[in-house]
């Protein structure tokens, strides 16, 4: 079909893959010890043999690298779907203090942890920051079916935001020594330090979800229309709310529990990618999202890295950077339709 | 009679445990259009929600082709009947093309991708109801009576049987009122569809309807065609209009009658008189008409807004009679308004009143009264 919009989504959609081809290559050999494509691909194939470029690649680069593509990817789509189900273009795991409440419970759960000196598994931290997600989504809920206006729902969802972010801090503040200095990297939020088993689980998570957000597109392009209407269609609105809130809080659980909080990730990436194809339709966003996402904190994890090497920066503030004047010049191009 | 598309037994709708209608047995035919009349917070939204399915039944039972619609699906429910509703979608970054195609959902797949023979159906509902050409342009930058049409065309890609619209003319200028009736009356008519849809407007209900459903303090007031429902004064005992009149033949809404004794005589006649009416009306001036035969089309106006109106027998010209009542009061006028060019054989004897008003300077100039 020659139709000019498939051929931009077409194009839109290899744009992405090249740059998160390219992204990966550039964050597995950019770092204090630089590694050149040719080592690079003798480090990738021989694990075993490969000496110390192997080392560094497959023990620290590649489980960094693809924890931020994977976990940068489930953000933006939790970020999606929030927008989807509140009809609210800067709704986000971050901006509703879903993901602060995930802190929360993982913080609270991993002092009691460390203080008895049990070691955290990743399926607890993920079920403590579900747990947390969905605390916070129901009282965003409860917000919500409260107060109209997309504005207020944001305040609100900043200030539980702040709720958690301070109890975090108390807990942190009277945590033993020794857990400090992990909690506090934690809290920031970094892709540092990501085994390969949790990498494993993330990817399963994800998948996972993924999976599961594509069997709702067909829904949530009916919901696009209003609930009224998808209704009308056929939708069962109340089974269908239900998925998306499992799922994104899910996704955002996902995210916090192995690399912290992470913001505006979930509002920018998906508005520079629905300016990118034109278009809102589920099933091409979902994926294009999840793309989106993982190009987009694959570049800011490079730059937390190297802009003031050897010291890190938090992935947070660099998302903070790229991602909110996109959201303010979002805001400012609706305000002049 | 045809089997109803959906009928109802003894239903009762509203929000909780308060029913707002009581005992409703109503049935949709296939081809015919039912409209729901009746005051503000009658239950006339209430009653299409509960038809739709997005609020459940308080009592009774409804039937929507030949099955108990509590005990269907949603899917089944959404293959048979489909909805425009009042509220506004403004959906992002969506094409035309694409809000239509959404009426295919329950018809498609897992993934709701649509197969050519879909998109045949998109396109060919567009074209029914003439809005093919706005197909790639972005649904929140269309006109109001646009986006109406568009929203029927999504109805229609449902292939129901049933149509349900709540006040679908409610943003619409006069012209897109017309059109978009007459589009509904016309795919009703040719695809067999049942419809069921809420007006305010009387006047439109009246010409548009083959069916009207009056509903008023939590009942059926009345149901009927539209000869019998508005017959005699009953739409204005349905509304309880106590201010002003409601002329059943023409759908005319007109202000009360201004009391006291008549300041202004107006001589009209075949149609002249309405403007100048309308004017003294405005200015708070009590006047009276005449003499205009019965069937002289000043009348409804004259009778809905003067103080005093004079009459003669349909289709006759004016009597002496009649005239010389008429005289009286203009005596006590300050003034007298000739209307019409000519008065013709029919007004001739209204010359009387015209020579009194010359001989006692009573021959007021409309453009000296700012009168059209």
């Amino acid at each position: 079909m020659n139709d000019p919009r498939i051929k931009r989504y077409r194009l839109s959609f290899a744009l992405l893959a090249l740059l998160l081809v390219l992204l990966l290559a550039l964050n597995a050999g950019v770092g204090s010890t630089a590694l050149g494509g040719a080592e690079l691909w003798r480090a990738l194939l021989h694990r075993e043999e490969g000496g110390m470029a192997a080392r560094i690649l497959w023990s620290i680069r590649l489980p960094r690298l693809l924890s931020a593509a994977l976990l940068g990817g489930a953000l933006a789509v939790a970020g999606y779907l929030l927008q989807t189900f509140f009809s609210n273009p800067i709704a986000g795991p971050f901006v509703l203090g879903i993901s602060s409440g995930a802190k929360l419970l993982v913080a609270l759960t991993m002092i009691g942890c460390l203080s008895r000196g049990l070691v955290m598994r990743a399926w607890v931290m993920v079920a403590a920051a579900f747990l947390g997600s969905l605390l916070c989504m129901g009282a965003i809920l409860l917000v919500a079916r409260k107060m109209r206006g997309m504005a207020m729902l944001i305040v609100c969802g900043v200030m539980i935001g702040y709720v958690c972010s301070a109890i975090t801090e108390i807990a942190v503040s009277f945590a033993e020594d020794s857990n400090i200095v992990n909690l506090h990297n934690w809290s920031m939020g970094s892709f540092a330090g990501i085994g390969w088993g949790d990498v494993g689980f993330a990817a399963l998570l994800v998948l996972l979800c993924l999976g599961w957000a594509m069997l709702l597109s067909k829904p949530m392009g009916a919901y696009q229309l209003g609930e009224g209407y998808a209704r009308n269609m056929g939708v069962n609105v109340r089974s269908f709310r239900l998925q998306l809130i499992l799922l994104s809080s899910l996704l955002a659980a996902a995210v916090t529990a192995f690399a912290g909080p992470i913001s505006f990730v979930g509002v920018a990436v998906p508005h520079l990618i629905k300016s990118l194809f034109g278009t809102a339709q589920p099933r091409r966003m979902i994926p294009a999202c999840f793309l989106g996402g993982a190009v987009f904190c694959l570049g800011c994890d490079l730059l937390a890295r190297m802009a003031f090497a050897p010291m890190e920066l938090s992935i947070s503030s660099v998302t903070a950077v790229f991602g909110a004047p996109v959201v303010i010049a979002m805001l400012l191009r609706r305000q002049k339709r | 009679m045809e089997n109803p598309i959906l009928y109802t037994e003894n239903l009762s709708v509203g929000y909780g445990a308060d029913p707002v209608l009581r005992e409703l047995c109503l049935q949709a035919q296939p081809g015919k259009i039912l409209t729901l009349v009746g005051p503000n917070g009658a239950g006339k939204t209430t009653l299409l929600k509960t038809l739709m399915h997005e609020l459940p039944p308080l009592a009774g039972a409804i039937w929507l082709d030949g099955r108990e619609l509590e005990r269907m699906r949603e899917r089944e429910i959404a293959r048979l009947s489909a909805a425009v509703l009042t509220e506004r979608p403004e959906p992002e970054l969506m094409r035309c093309f694409e809000v239509v195609a959404a009426g295919r959902y329950p018809h498609t797949g897992t993934l709701g991708l649509l197969s050519e023979a879909d998109k045949d159906i998109v396109r060919e509902s567009m074209e029914l109801v003439g809005v093919f050409e706005l197909r790639d342009r972005p649904f929140t930058q269309i006109s109001d009576g646009q986006r109406q049409r568009l929203l029927l065309a999504r109805a229609l890609c449902q292939e129901p049987k049933l149509l349900l619209l709540d006040e679908p003319t409610s943003f619409l200028d006069l012209r897109h009122k017309l059109d978009f009736l007459s589009l509904l009356r016309q795919l009703a008519r040719s695809r067999g569809i049942a419809v069921i849809l809420s007006l305010h407007e009387l006047d439109l209900a009246q010409k548009f309807s083959d069916r009207l459903l009056c509903l008023r303090d939590g009942k059926i007031d009345r149901s009927g065609s539209p000869e019998e429902i508005f017959a005699g004064d009953y739409p204005e005992r349905l509304y309880g209009v106590e201010q002003g009149t409601y002329d059943v033949r023409f759908g005319s809404v007109e202000p009360p009658a201004l009391g006291g004794a008549p300041r202004i005589f107006v001589l009209g006649g075949g149609g002249s008189g309405i403007p100048v009416y309308r004017a003294l009306h405005r200015k708070g001036i009590p006047f009276a008409a005449g003499v205009l035969p019965e069937n002289d089309m000043d009348l409804p106006v004259a009778r809905a807004l003067a103080a005093r109106v004079f009459t003669d027998r349909a289709f006759e010209p004016v009597g002496e009679a009649a005239v010389a009542q008429a005289l009286a009061v203009l005596s006590n006028c300050e003034g007298l308004i000739l209307c019409p060019e000519r008065l013709g054989s029919q007004l001739a004897a209204n010359r009387a009143l015209l020579d009194y008003a010359g001989e006692h300077g009573l021959l007021l100039d409309r453009k000296g009264l700012e009168l059209p």
